[in-house]
């Protein structure tokens, strides 16, 4: 499961990084910068409360990482 | 049934929902306004959402407790069309207005997934407006107005949401004026292009 | 720059004579024969078109340079797509959108034809800007001359804003449905653009001249000239500190410096930014290079919009990236967080180093800034300010360390001579006057 922002949504509430910490951080302009895309196991409950927390629904979550390699 | 009960519990759950929204709105207002605070953003929006459902909750127990109080007759109608009972016709109206006014919001919130963004926040704004015509309401119907210890109530309630906005408002102009000139102008430029549609920031009730 | 120059103007596109007569059909089909949709109507004919253009090895014209018969290709997967035709020209440094559809709107009406029929397409939108209408008034006046023959006699001129992001394919196509005219969030490029219910495909006008020459002249004749990995020729702006500065048609590969002595130089370059106003520095010594995407691209750069600004010796090239800088800021969409606040933040870093008034530790915030920017927006808007600081940073290095440890660098800034030059002080008036 990869987590990713969509850049035009997202507004800068910062819920996300709240929630996920450890996958997620602020910029100095309160944005999100994803520090780690792949999200373990422990995580995907707390990265789907994050998704589902997002004002903006700017927060996604794609499937399996081959769908995203062919995507590229 | 006529009941006293009934009528004790009407004016109760009214003045509790009243108290409740006020204090939905205000967290609504510090939450889109991301006023700094103790609580975690996400939780505080959580706590606002949660503390809406309790205001319907006690809304409906007023409405409910005041249509089966025979006592007065208020007419089912009256529930969601305004101006229908004879009873305080006017007052009655404006809390069925609020009333009606807080069913959108509370649905299409509920819906939000469903909901367009623009939809979802254009209905949401009219939150704003169903705190004055609920304080309205409360203060024309009569009965406990008169009471001062509701009235000093009504005060707080008045005091906290009149300074939340008045904080909102004025957030608003300084994060305008923190806004890179350059950065105004071209989005004004866009804006006025595009009629309807909004750019991310700055577009939240 | 004592070398013999051997890159001589081509002249497929923009022909000497063609720029004195008006644009009439007739002279067109005088100079470069008739267009016929070889092979006739029917899938055969529109495969042997796509073939034809394949072979060719053309790439797009409009900045990003991608093999154009694979952008056919996949929109020919979608039923009946729309063609928008991109004559923006979002980016200020460029005037050749202009010269083609001035001086030869013919040409990419063929080429609108020629893609139309090979993807089926319903409908074909003609995209210029408002702060250019005689390039509306040229197309429709092709258009009159053109009715009942082709699609593109019926295709629509649509004048857009025409602010620097507009020009991006997901902003045009969404100005072209009615929508806000800002670029679309794309995680996944495969999926098409679209316009209302139907699937969308954007191309450059030089791009669609030169399929118009392919569909006439082939695919083997288009290889004649020009690098092999992007072979043709293409149309290179020429400003800043240049005698005759104006678009010039070079066969692709030929070294920068060549094509910027066609503008005839006064004295050797310091430096030459290249591709566009979101291009790359190449410094003095490295101008050699071939104007082709491989070799640019080992030192940072791409062809990008066809934008070649030399920067004079004596000018500070710090100072001219920081007016830049803060164009580009202004441009932003508004939409994404790290643009809308990054880009200006990292405008007023730069302007404090040109100025003389920034202390060593800026330089270090700038180049954080520049990396927590990249790649973080909706479009590649803030990528392209990124590339132009860092190599800005690079190239002038020895000004830079001169400003922040506060003495004078060698030149000084020129603002009303380069960039006006390159049209940057019309944008400003078009970005900030309105």
């Amino acid at each position: 499961m990869r987590i990713s922002v969509d850049p035009a949504a997202c507004d800068g509430f910062g819920y996300c990084a709240e929630l996920v910490p450890e996958l997620m951080a602020l910029d100095e302009w309160g944005f999100p910068v994803v520090s780690q895309h792949e999200v373990p196991g422990e995580l995907l409950d707390a990265a789907r409360q994050a998704a589902r927390a997002c004002p903006r629904r700017a927060l996604l979550l794609a499937g399996p990482v081959q769908e995203e390699l062919k995507a590229r | 049934m006529p009941s006293i009960d009934l009528w004790y519990t009407t004016r109760a759950s009214g003045l509790v929902a009243l108290v409740l929204l006020s204090g939905t709105v205000v967290l609504g207002i510090l939450t889109a306004g991301r006023a700094r605070s103790a609580l975690p953003g996400f939780a505080r929006a959580e706590v606002h959402r949660r503390l809406s459902v309790l205001t319907v909750v006690f809304l409906a127990v007023h409405v409910l407790t005041a249509e089966i109080d025979t006592y007065v007759k208020v007419g089912w109608l009256a529930v969601v069309a305004p101006f229908t009972s004879s009873y305080h016709r006017t007052w009655l109206a404006l809390g069925t207005i609020g009333a009606d006014l807080l069913l959108a919001v509370a649905i299409s919130s509920a819906l939000r997934q469903h909901v367009p963004a623009r939809a979802w926040r254009a209905l949401h704004w009219l939150a704003y407006l169903s705190w004055p015509v609920a304080v309205s309401h409360a203060l024309g119907m009569g009965t406990d107005s008169k009471l001062t210890w509701a009235l000093g109530l009504l005060a707080v309630c008045t005091a906290g949401v009149v300074v939340a906005a008045g904080w909102r408002v004025a957030g608003a102009h300084r994060a305008k004026a923190a806004l890179p000139r350059t950065v105004i102008r071209a989005r004004r430029s866009i804006r006025s292009r595009a009629a309807g549609a909004t750019p991310g920031i700055g577009g939240r009730p | 720059m004592n070398t013999a120059l051997t890159t001589r103007r081509a002249s497929r596109l923009i022909a000497p004579d063609a720029l004195h007569g008006p644009p009439t059909l007739e002279a067109h089909l005088r100079r470069y024969g008739p267009l016929s949709l070889g092979g006739g109507p029917g899938a055969q004919g529109r495969d042997r078109l796509l073939a034809e253009i394949e072979r060719s090895g053309l790439t797009g014209r409009g900045g990003a340079g991608f093999p154009t018969a694979r952008k056919l290709a996949s929109a020919r997967a979608a039923d009946r797509p729309a063609l928008i035709v991109n004559a923006m020209e979002g980016e200020p440094a460029s005037a050749k959108d202009r010269l083609l559809v001035g001086t030869t709107p013919h040409l990419v009406l063929d080429g609108a034809d020629v893609v139309a029929t090979v993807l089926g397409a319903q409908r074909t939108v003609l995209c210029v800007a408002d702060s250019a209408p005689e390039m509306a008034r040229s197309l429709v006046r092709a258009q009159q001359e053109r009715t009942g023959r082709g699609r593109a006699g019926d295709a629509e001129v649509r004048t857009l804003s025409g602010r620097y992001v507009a020009g991006e394919e997901s902003a045009l196509a969404s100005a072209v449905a009615g929508g806000p005219g800002v670029p679309r969030f794309r995680p996944d490029k495969s999926v098409p653009l679209s316009v209302g219910r139907h699937a969308a495909v954007v191309h450059n006008a030089e791009t669609l001249a030169h399929v118009a020459l392919i569909a006439r002249y082939g695919a083997d004749w288009f290889r004649e000239v020009g690098a092999a990995e992007a072979p043709g020729t293409c149309l290179v702006t020429i400003s800043g500190g240049v005698e005759c500065p104006g678009v010039v048609e070079v066969a692709t590969g030929a070294p920068v410096s060549e094509i910027i002595g066609l503008a005839r130089l006064s004295s050797p370059p310091q430096a030459v930014l290249v591709g566009g106003y979101g291009g790359t520095w190449l410094a003095g010594e490295d101008l050699g290079v071939p104007f082709a995407p491989g070799e640019l691209s080992r030192l940072g750069a791409s062809m990008g919009a066809g934008v070649l600004v030399v920067l004079p010796g004596g000018t500070c090239g710090i100072q001219e990236t920081a007016l830049v800088a803060r164009f580009m800021a202004g441009q932003s969409a508004g939409q994404c967080g790290p643009c809308l606040f990054g880009l200006p933040a990292i405008a007023d870093d730069l302007a404090a180093i040109a100025d003389g008034t920034a202390a060593p530790e800026v330089l270090d915030r700038l180049l954080v800034r520049c990396g927590a920017v990249a790649g973080r927006g909706a479009c590649r808007h803030p990528d392209g300010v990124v590339r132009l600081v860092r190599s800005a940073l690079e190239v002038f290095s020895a000004d830079v360390a001169s400003h922040v440890h506060g003495y004078p660098c060698r030149g000084r800034a020129a603002p009303s001579g380069l960039m006006a030059q390159s049209g940057l002080m019309g944008s400003f008036r078009d970005g900030w006057g309105r």
